[in-house]
Protein backbone atom coordinates (compact mmCIF):
# COMPACT_ATOMS: atom_id res chain seq x y z
CA UNK A 1 0.00 0.00 0.00
CA UNK A 2 1.19 3.52 -0.73
CA UNK A 3 1.52 5.68 2.37
CA UNK A 4 0.11 9.19 2.38
CA UNK A 5 3.61 10.64 2.71
CA UNK A 6 4.81 8.78 -0.38
CA UNK A 7 1.73 9.88 -2.25
CA UNK A 8 2.28 13.53 -1.29
CA UNK A 9 5.97 13.33 -2.21
CA UNK A 10 4.96 12.00 -5.60
CA UNK A 11 2.86 15.06 -6.49
CA UNK A 12 5.76 17.42 -7.38
CA UNK A 13 7.45 14.65 -9.35
CA UNK A 14 4.28 13.88 -11.29
CA UNK A 15 3.75 17.60 -11.76
CA UNK A 16 7.17 18.15 -13.29
CA UNK A 17 6.76 15.17 -15.62
CA UNK A 18 3.38 16.52 -16.72
CA UNK A 19 4.76 20.03 -17.22
CA UNK A 20 7.68 18.79 -19.31
CA UNK A 21 5.34 16.69 -21.40
CA UNK A 22 2.83 19.51 -21.77
CA UNK A 23 5.17 22.44 -22.36
CA UNK A 24 5.58 21.49 -26.00
CA UNK A 25 1.85 21.33 -26.58
CA UNK A 26 0.94 24.70 -25.04
CA UNK A 27 -0.14 27.52 -27.33
CA UNK A 28 2.42 30.17 -28.30
CA UNK A 29 2.73 32.86 -25.65
CA UNK A 30 3.25 36.55 -26.26
CA UNK A 31 4.35 37.56 -22.78
CA UNK A 32 0.81 38.89 -22.41
CA UNK A 33 -0.96 39.39 -19.10
CA UNK A 34 -3.68 37.08 -20.43
CA UNK A 35 -1.47 34.13 -21.42
CA UNK A 36 -2.29 32.31 -18.17
CA UNK A 37 -6.07 32.36 -18.59
CA UNK A 38 -5.95 31.74 -22.36
CA UNK A 39 -3.69 28.73 -21.72
CA UNK A 40 -6.10 27.48 -19.07
CA UNK A 41 -8.95 27.73 -21.59
CA UNK A 42 -6.83 26.00 -24.25
CA UNK A 43 -5.84 23.14 -21.92
CA UNK A 44 -9.39 22.57 -20.66
CA UNK A 45 -10.76 22.54 -24.22
CA UNK A 46 -8.13 19.99 -25.26
CA UNK A 47 -9.31 17.82 -22.39
CA UNK A 48 -13.00 18.25 -23.36
CA UNK A 49 -12.25 17.60 -27.05
CA UNK A 50 -9.78 14.74 -26.54
CA UNK A 51 -11.98 12.38 -28.57
CA UNK A 52 -12.12 14.90 -31.45
CA UNK A 53 -15.92 15.29 -31.66
CA UNK A 54 -17.36 16.98 -34.74
CA UNK A 55 -19.21 20.28 -34.49
CA UNK A 56 -22.91 20.20 -35.33
CA UNK A 57 -23.75 19.88 -38.98
CA UNK A 58 -27.05 21.18 -40.32
CA UNK A 59 -29.32 20.19 -43.16
CA UNK A 60 -29.15 22.39 -46.27
CA UNK A 61 -32.45 24.14 -45.49
CA UNK A 62 -30.71 25.82 -42.52
CA UNK A 63 -28.26 27.65 -44.82
CA UNK A 64 -28.57 31.40 -44.27
CA UNK A 65 -29.07 33.85 -47.13
CA UNK A 66 -26.49 36.59 -47.74
CA UNK A 67 -23.74 35.09 -45.60
CA UNK A 68 -21.79 38.16 -44.42
CA UNK A 69 -18.53 38.92 -46.22
CA UNK A 70 -16.26 41.00 -44.01
CA UNK A 71 -12.69 42.35 -44.09
CA UNK A 72 -11.14 41.84 -47.55
CA UNK A 73 -13.76 41.05 -50.17
CA UNK A 74 -11.75 41.44 -53.40
CA UNK A 75 -7.94 41.61 -53.14
CA UNK A 76 -6.66 44.36 -55.40
CA UNK A 77 -3.23 42.92 -56.16
CA UNK A 78 -2.47 42.55 -59.89
CA UNK A 79 -1.43 38.95 -59.35
CA UNK A 80 -4.77 38.04 -57.72
CA UNK A 81 -6.82 39.89 -60.33
CA UNK A 82 -4.85 38.11 -63.07
CA UNK A 83 -5.53 34.69 -61.50
CA UNK A 84 -9.20 35.59 -61.03
CA UNK A 85 -9.52 36.63 -64.68
CA UNK A 86 -8.13 33.24 -65.68
CA UNK A 87 -10.63 31.35 -63.55
CA UNK A 88 -7.78 30.42 -61.16
CA UNK A 89 -6.46 27.87 -63.67
CA UNK A 90 -2.95 29.28 -63.08
CA UNK A 91 -3.43 29.36 -59.29
CA UNK A 92 -1.00 27.20 -57.31
CA UNK A 93 -0.81 26.50 -53.58
CA UNK A 94 2.82 26.02 -52.46
CA UNK A 95 3.26 23.65 -49.51
CA UNK A 96 6.72 23.61 -47.95
CA UNK A 97 8.57 23.01 -44.70
CA UNK A 98 8.57 19.71 -42.83
CA UNK A 99 7.16 17.61 -45.66
CA UNK A 100 8.86 14.93 -47.71
CA UNK A 101 7.23 16.06 -50.97
CA UNK A 102 7.14 19.88 -51.01
CA UNK A 103 5.44 21.28 -54.06
CA UNK A 104 2.55 23.21 -55.51
CA UNK A 105 -1.02 22.02 -55.71
CA UNK A 106 -3.34 23.27 -58.43
CA UNK A 107 -7.03 23.86 -57.86
CA UNK A 108 -7.70 20.98 -60.22
CA UNK A 109 -5.58 18.61 -58.09
CA UNK A 110 -7.32 19.75 -54.90
CA UNK A 111 -10.73 19.10 -56.48
CA UNK A 112 -9.67 15.67 -57.71
CA UNK A 113 -8.93 14.37 -54.20
CA UNK A 114 -11.83 13.01 -52.06
CA UNK A 115 -13.77 16.00 -50.74
CA UNK A 116 -15.87 16.65 -47.68
CA UNK A 117 -19.06 18.73 -47.61
CA UNK A 118 -20.38 20.15 -44.35
CA UNK A 119 -23.12 22.61 -43.38
CA UNK A 120 -21.76 24.41 -40.32
CA UNK A 121 -22.18 27.58 -38.34
CA UNK A 122 -19.63 30.36 -38.70
CA UNK A 123 -19.15 32.22 -35.41
CA UNK A 124 -17.70 35.68 -35.82
CA UNK A 125 -15.77 37.16 -32.93
CA UNK A 126 -18.02 40.23 -33.28
CA UNK A 127 -21.00 38.21 -32.04
CA UNK A 128 -23.00 37.30 -35.14
CA UNK A 129 -23.27 33.82 -36.60
CA UNK A 130 -24.40 32.40 -39.94
CA UNK A 131 -24.72 28.96 -41.53
CA UNK A 132 -23.22 27.85 -44.85
CA UNK A 133 -22.29 24.70 -46.73
CA UNK A 134 -18.59 24.25 -47.35
CA UNK A 135 -16.96 21.79 -49.74
CA UNK A 136 -13.26 21.13 -49.66
CA UNK A 137 -10.38 18.87 -48.94
CA UNK A 138 -9.69 17.93 -45.31
CA UNK A 139 -6.36 19.57 -44.44
CA UNK A 140 -5.19 16.29 -42.91
CA UNK A 141 -5.54 14.68 -46.34
CA UNK A 142 -3.44 17.43 -47.92
CA UNK A 143 -0.72 16.96 -45.30
CA UNK A 144 -0.80 13.22 -45.95
CA UNK A 145 -0.45 13.91 -49.67
CA UNK A 146 2.75 15.96 -49.20
CA UNK A 147 4.24 13.53 -46.67
CA UNK A 148 4.24 15.47 -43.40
CA UNK A 149 7.30 14.59 -41.29
CA UNK A 150 6.94 13.25 -37.73
CA UNK A 151 8.49 16.32 -36.04
CA UNK A 152 5.92 18.65 -37.65
CA UNK A 153 3.79 20.42 -35.02
CA UNK A 154 2.26 23.48 -36.69
CA UNK A 155 0.73 24.39 -40.02
CA UNK A 156 1.24 28.03 -40.99
CA UNK A 157 -1.07 29.72 -43.51
CA UNK A 158 -0.38 32.86 -45.53
CA UNK A 159 -2.99 34.70 -47.57
CA UNK A 160 -3.14 36.85 -50.69
CA UNK A 161 -4.01 39.93 -48.59
CA UNK A 162 -1.03 39.57 -46.25
CA UNK A 163 -2.64 37.78 -43.30
CA UNK A 164 -1.09 34.75 -41.68
CA UNK A 165 -2.07 32.37 -38.92
CA UNK A 166 -1.26 28.89 -37.67
CA UNK A 167 -2.87 25.75 -36.29
CA UNK A 168 -1.37 22.96 -34.23
CA UNK A 169 -1.90 19.38 -35.37
CA UNK A 170 -4.81 18.83 -32.98
CA UNK A 171 -6.91 21.27 -35.03
CA UNK A 172 -5.12 20.85 -38.37
CA UNK A 173 -5.91 17.12 -38.49
CA UNK A 174 -9.53 17.45 -37.28
CA UNK A 175 -11.84 15.92 -39.93
CA UNK A 176 -13.84 19.18 -40.32
CA UNK A 177 -10.76 21.37 -40.87
CA UNK A 178 -10.97 22.00 -44.62
CA UNK A 179 -9.25 23.78 -47.44
CA UNK A 180 -12.63 24.81 -48.84
CA UNK A 181 -13.11 25.59 -52.53
CA UNK A 182 -16.90 25.36 -52.63
CA UNK A 183 -19.69 27.20 -50.85
CA UNK A 184 -23.43 26.44 -50.87
CA UNK A 185 -23.05 24.11 -53.85
CA UNK A 186 -21.03 26.43 -56.12
CA UNK A 187 -17.45 27.62 -56.37
CA UNK A 188 -16.20 29.66 -53.40
CA UNK A 189 -17.12 33.28 -54.26
CA UNK A 190 -14.42 35.97 -54.40
CA UNK A 191 -15.94 37.80 -51.42
CA UNK A 192 -15.57 34.65 -49.31
CA UNK A 193 -11.94 33.92 -50.16
CA UNK A 194 -11.76 32.35 -53.65
CA UNK A 195 -10.31 30.11 -54.77
CA UNK A 196 -9.51 28.46 -51.41
CA UNK A 197 -10.20 29.39 -47.80
CA UNK A 198 -9.64 27.64 -44.53
CA UNK A 199 -12.45 26.27 -42.33
CA UNK A 200 -11.59 25.75 -38.64
CA UNK A 201 -14.95 24.88 -37.15
CA UNK A 202 -14.12 24.67 -33.44
CA UNK A 203 -12.72 28.20 -33.24
CA UNK A 204 -13.99 31.72 -33.91
CA UNK A 205 -14.27 32.86 -37.51
CA UNK A 206 -11.02 34.79 -37.57
CA UNK A 207 -9.07 31.51 -37.63
CA UNK A 208 -10.77 30.51 -40.93
CA UNK A 209 -8.53 32.56 -43.23
CA UNK A 210 -9.73 33.56 -46.69
CA UNK A 211 -7.56 33.65 -49.87
CA UNK A 212 -5.04 31.03 -48.69
CA UNK A 213 -1.88 31.48 -50.78
CA UNK A 214 0.84 29.42 -49.08
CA UNK A 215 1.18 26.67 -46.46
CA UNK A 216 4.28 25.95 -44.36
CA UNK A 217 4.66 23.02 -41.99
CA UNK A 218 6.95 23.74 -39.03
CA UNK A 219 8.09 22.47 -35.66
CA UNK A 220 8.31 25.89 -33.97
CA UNK A 221 6.50 29.18 -34.40
CA UNK A 222 9.15 31.47 -32.88
CA UNK A 223 10.98 31.83 -36.19
CA UNK A 224 7.83 32.37 -38.29
CA UNK A 225 7.17 36.06 -39.06
CA UNK A 226 7.17 37.96 -35.72
CA UNK A 227 7.06 34.74 -33.68
CA UNK A 228 3.58 35.28 -32.22
CA UNK A 229 1.90 32.47 -34.18
CA UNK A 230 -0.63 34.70 -35.95
CA UNK A 231 -1.12 38.16 -37.39
CA UNK A 232 -4.00 38.59 -34.94
CA UNK A 233 -1.64 38.82 -31.95
CA UNK A 234 -0.61 42.30 -33.11
CA UNK A 235 -4.29 43.33 -32.86
CA UNK A 236 -4.82 41.75 -29.44
CA UNK A 237 -6.57 38.62 -30.74
CA UNK A 238 -5.60 35.45 -28.91
CA UNK A 239 -3.96 32.69 -30.98
CA UNK A 240 -6.36 30.08 -29.64
CA UNK A 241 -9.93 31.11 -30.40
CA UNK A 242 -12.02 28.20 -29.10
CA UNK A 243 -13.17 30.66 -26.34
CA UNK B 1 -21.53 39.15 12.45
CA UNK B 2 -17.82 38.51 12.05
CA UNK B 3 -16.45 37.44 8.72
CA UNK B 4 -13.36 35.39 8.63
CA UNK B 5 -10.49 36.62 6.51
CA UNK B 6 -10.86 34.04 3.73
CA UNK B 7 -14.51 34.86 3.22
CA UNK B 8 -13.70 38.57 3.12
CA UNK B 9 -10.85 38.14 0.61
CA UNK B 10 -12.82 35.83 -1.71
CA UNK B 11 -15.75 38.24 -1.56
CA UNK B 12 -13.62 41.18 -2.74
CA UNK B 13 -11.93 39.10 -5.48
CA UNK B 14 -15.43 38.11 -6.56
CA UNK B 15 -16.48 41.76 -6.66
CA UNK B 16 -13.45 42.77 -8.77
CA UNK B 17 -13.84 39.91 -11.25
CA UNK B 18 -17.54 40.75 -11.48
CA UNK B 19 -16.83 44.35 -12.41
CA UNK B 20 -14.18 43.17 -14.93
CA UNK B 21 -16.75 40.79 -16.48
CA UNK B 22 -19.32 43.57 -16.83
CA UNK B 23 -16.86 46.07 -18.34
CA UNK B 24 -15.33 43.55 -20.78
CA UNK B 25 -18.81 42.28 -21.64
CA UNK B 26 -19.77 45.75 -22.82
CA UNK B 27 -16.50 46.02 -24.79
CA UNK B 28 -17.36 42.78 -26.65
CA UNK B 29 -20.99 43.83 -27.13
CA UNK B 30 -19.99 47.12 -28.80
CA UNK B 31 -18.81 45.18 -31.87
CA UNK B 32 -22.35 43.98 -32.57
CA UNK B 33 -25.03 45.45 -30.29
CA UNK B 34 -27.82 43.49 -32.00
CA UNK B 35 -29.63 40.53 -30.48
CA UNK B 36 -31.42 37.62 -32.14
CA UNK B 37 -33.39 34.53 -31.25
CA UNK B 38 -32.54 31.07 -32.62
CA UNK B 39 -29.42 29.59 -34.19
CA UNK B 40 -28.12 32.41 -36.32
CA UNK B 41 -28.23 36.16 -36.64
CA UNK B 42 -26.22 38.67 -38.64
CA UNK B 43 -26.48 42.00 -40.41
CA UNK B 44 -29.25 41.03 -42.86
CA UNK B 45 -31.50 39.17 -40.44
CA UNK B 46 -34.05 41.13 -38.43
CA UNK B 47 -32.86 41.74 -34.88
CA UNK B 48 -35.03 40.87 -31.87
CA UNK B 49 -33.81 44.21 -30.52
CA UNK B 50 -30.87 46.51 -30.95
CA UNK B 51 -29.06 48.60 -28.35
CA UNK B 52 -28.31 52.25 -29.08
CA UNK B 53 -24.55 51.73 -28.71
CA UNK B 54 -22.16 53.14 -31.28
CA UNK B 55 -20.50 50.21 -33.05
CA UNK B 56 -16.82 49.83 -32.14
CA UNK B 57 -14.97 46.89 -33.66
CA UNK B 58 -11.61 47.49 -31.97
CA UNK B 59 -12.38 46.56 -28.35
CA UNK B 60 -13.09 42.83 -28.66
CA UNK B 61 -9.47 41.58 -28.39
CA UNK B 62 -8.74 42.81 -24.86
CA UNK B 63 -12.47 42.51 -24.11
CA UNK B 64 -12.48 38.74 -24.68
CA UNK B 65 -9.11 38.27 -22.95
CA UNK B 66 -10.26 40.16 -19.84
CA UNK B 67 -13.69 38.48 -19.90
CA UNK B 68 -12.19 34.98 -19.79
CA UNK B 69 -9.46 35.88 -17.27
CA UNK B 70 -12.12 37.31 -14.96
CA UNK B 71 -14.43 34.34 -15.62
CA UNK B 72 -11.70 31.87 -14.61
CA UNK B 73 -10.92 33.87 -11.48
CA UNK B 74 -14.62 34.14 -10.60
CA UNK B 75 -15.21 30.39 -11.07
CA UNK B 76 -12.11 29.32 -9.08
CA UNK B 77 -12.64 31.96 -6.39
CA UNK B 78 -16.36 31.27 -6.23
CA UNK B 79 -15.77 27.55 -5.74
CA UNK B 80 -13.36 28.24 -2.86
CA UNK B 81 -15.90 30.64 -1.32
CA UNK B 82 -18.86 28.26 -1.57
CA UNK B 83 -16.95 25.28 -0.15
CA UNK B 84 -15.46 27.37 2.66
CA UNK B 85 -18.78 28.98 3.47
CA UNK B 86 -20.52 25.63 3.68
CA UNK B 87 -17.81 24.43 6.07
CA UNK B 88 -18.12 27.57 8.21
CA UNK B 89 -21.88 27.80 7.75
CA UNK B 90 -21.49 31.30 6.36
CA UNK B 91 -24.93 31.02 4.77
CA UNK B 92 -26.75 31.86 7.96
CA UNK B 93 -30.01 32.66 6.35
CA UNK B 94 -31.82 32.92 9.66
CA UNK B 95 -30.38 36.44 9.84
CA UNK B 96 -32.09 37.41 6.62
CA UNK B 97 -35.67 38.26 5.82
CA UNK B 98 -37.61 35.96 3.52
CA UNK B 99 -37.27 38.21 0.45
CA UNK B 100 -33.54 38.60 0.95
CA UNK B 101 -33.18 34.85 1.26
CA UNK B 102 -35.11 34.35 -1.95
CA UNK B 103 -32.94 36.90 -3.78
CA UNK B 104 -29.65 35.35 -2.69
CA UNK B 105 -30.77 31.79 -3.45
CA UNK B 106 -32.11 32.69 -6.91
CA UNK B 107 -28.81 34.40 -7.75
CA UNK B 108 -26.64 31.51 -6.54
CA UNK B 109 -28.74 28.67 -7.96
CA UNK B 110 -30.47 30.49 -10.82
CA UNK B 111 -28.77 33.48 -12.39
CA UNK B 112 -25.13 32.43 -11.87
CA UNK B 113 -25.45 28.95 -13.43
CA UNK B 114 -27.61 30.42 -16.21
CA UNK B 115 -24.98 33.06 -17.03
CA UNK B 116 -22.16 30.51 -16.98
CA UNK B 117 -24.02 27.95 -19.12
CA UNK B 118 -25.24 30.47 -21.72
CA UNK B 119 -21.69 31.88 -21.86
CA UNK B 120 -20.31 28.39 -22.55
CA UNK B 121 -22.91 27.96 -25.32
CA UNK B 122 -21.15 30.80 -27.18
CA UNK B 123 -17.96 28.73 -27.36
CA UNK B 124 -17.50 26.76 -30.60
CA UNK B 125 -15.14 24.38 -28.77
CA UNK B 126 -17.25 23.72 -25.66
CA UNK B 127 -20.40 23.17 -27.76
CA UNK B 128 -18.51 20.64 -29.90
CA UNK B 129 -18.04 18.64 -26.70
CA UNK B 130 -21.54 19.37 -25.29
CA UNK B 131 -23.95 19.94 -28.19
CA UNK B 132 -26.92 19.55 -25.82
CA UNK B 133 -26.27 23.14 -24.73
CA UNK B 134 -27.84 24.24 -28.04
CA UNK B 135 -30.95 22.21 -27.30
CA UNK B 136 -31.25 23.66 -23.79
CA UNK B 137 -31.07 27.30 -24.90
CA UNK B 138 -32.52 27.05 -28.43
CA UNK B 139 -29.41 27.94 -30.41
CA UNK B 140 -26.30 30.05 -30.18
CA UNK B 141 -27.95 33.43 -30.70
CA UNK B 142 -30.69 32.64 -28.17
CA UNK B 143 -27.96 31.76 -25.67
CA UNK B 144 -26.23 35.08 -26.40
CA UNK B 145 -29.49 36.97 -25.75
CA UNK B 146 -30.19 35.07 -22.50
CA UNK B 147 -26.55 35.65 -21.43
CA UNK B 148 -27.08 39.39 -21.90
CA UNK B 149 -30.27 39.52 -19.80
CA UNK B 150 -28.94 37.21 -17.06
CA UNK B 151 -25.80 39.37 -16.80
CA UNK B 152 -27.96 42.51 -16.60
CA UNK B 153 -29.90 41.02 -13.71
CA UNK B 154 -26.63 40.12 -11.96
CA UNK B 155 -25.42 43.71 -12.30
CA UNK B 156 -28.77 44.89 -10.91
CA UNK B 157 -28.40 42.45 -8.01
CA UNK B 158 -24.85 43.70 -7.35
CA UNK B 159 -26.00 47.32 -7.18
CA UNK B 160 -28.90 46.53 -4.81
CA UNK B 161 -26.63 44.27 -2.74
CA UNK B 162 -23.99 47.01 -2.32
CA UNK B 163 -26.59 49.66 -1.43
CA UNK B 164 -28.25 47.37 1.13
CA UNK B 165 -25.00 46.38 2.83
CA UNK B 166 -23.99 50.04 3.07
CA UNK B 167 -27.38 51.07 4.47
CA UNK B 168 -27.56 48.23 6.98
CA UNK B 169 -24.00 48.87 8.14
CA UNK B 170 -22.99 45.25 7.50
CA UNK B 171 -20.50 46.55 4.90
CA UNK B 172 -18.21 47.23 7.90
CA UNK B 173 -17.60 43.54 8.31
CA UNK B 174 -16.50 43.34 4.63
CA UNK B 175 -13.98 46.17 4.94
CA UNK B 176 -12.75 44.87 8.28
CA UNK B 177 -13.91 47.84 10.36
CA UNK B 178 -16.48 45.80 12.25
CA UNK B 179 -14.62 42.49 12.36
CA UNK B 180 -14.40 41.02 15.81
Amino acid sequence: MISRRKLLAGIPAAGSVLLTACKDSLPPSFGSFFDASNTLTFASHRLLLRNQPLVREFTRDKITKNFPAINETNPKSDRYQHLLAGGFSEWRLPIAGLVSKPGELSLETLKRLPSRTQVTQHNCEQGWSAIAEWTGLPLGRVLQEVGMLPQARYVVFHTVDGWWDSLDMFDALHPQTLLAYGMNGGDLPVAHGAPVRLRVERQLGYKSLKYVSRIDVTEHLDDVEDGTGAVGAAYGYSWYAGI
Amino acid sequence: MSHNLLVRVTHWINFLSFVALAVSGVAILMAHPRFYWGESGYFDTPAAFELPLSVNLDQTGWGRDLHFLAAWIAVINGSIYVVWSLVLRHFRFTEYKYLQRLAYLSVIFGLLPLTILTGLTLSPAVTAAFPMLFAIFGGRQSARTIHFFAADLLVLFLIVHVIMTIRSGSVNSMIGAGAK
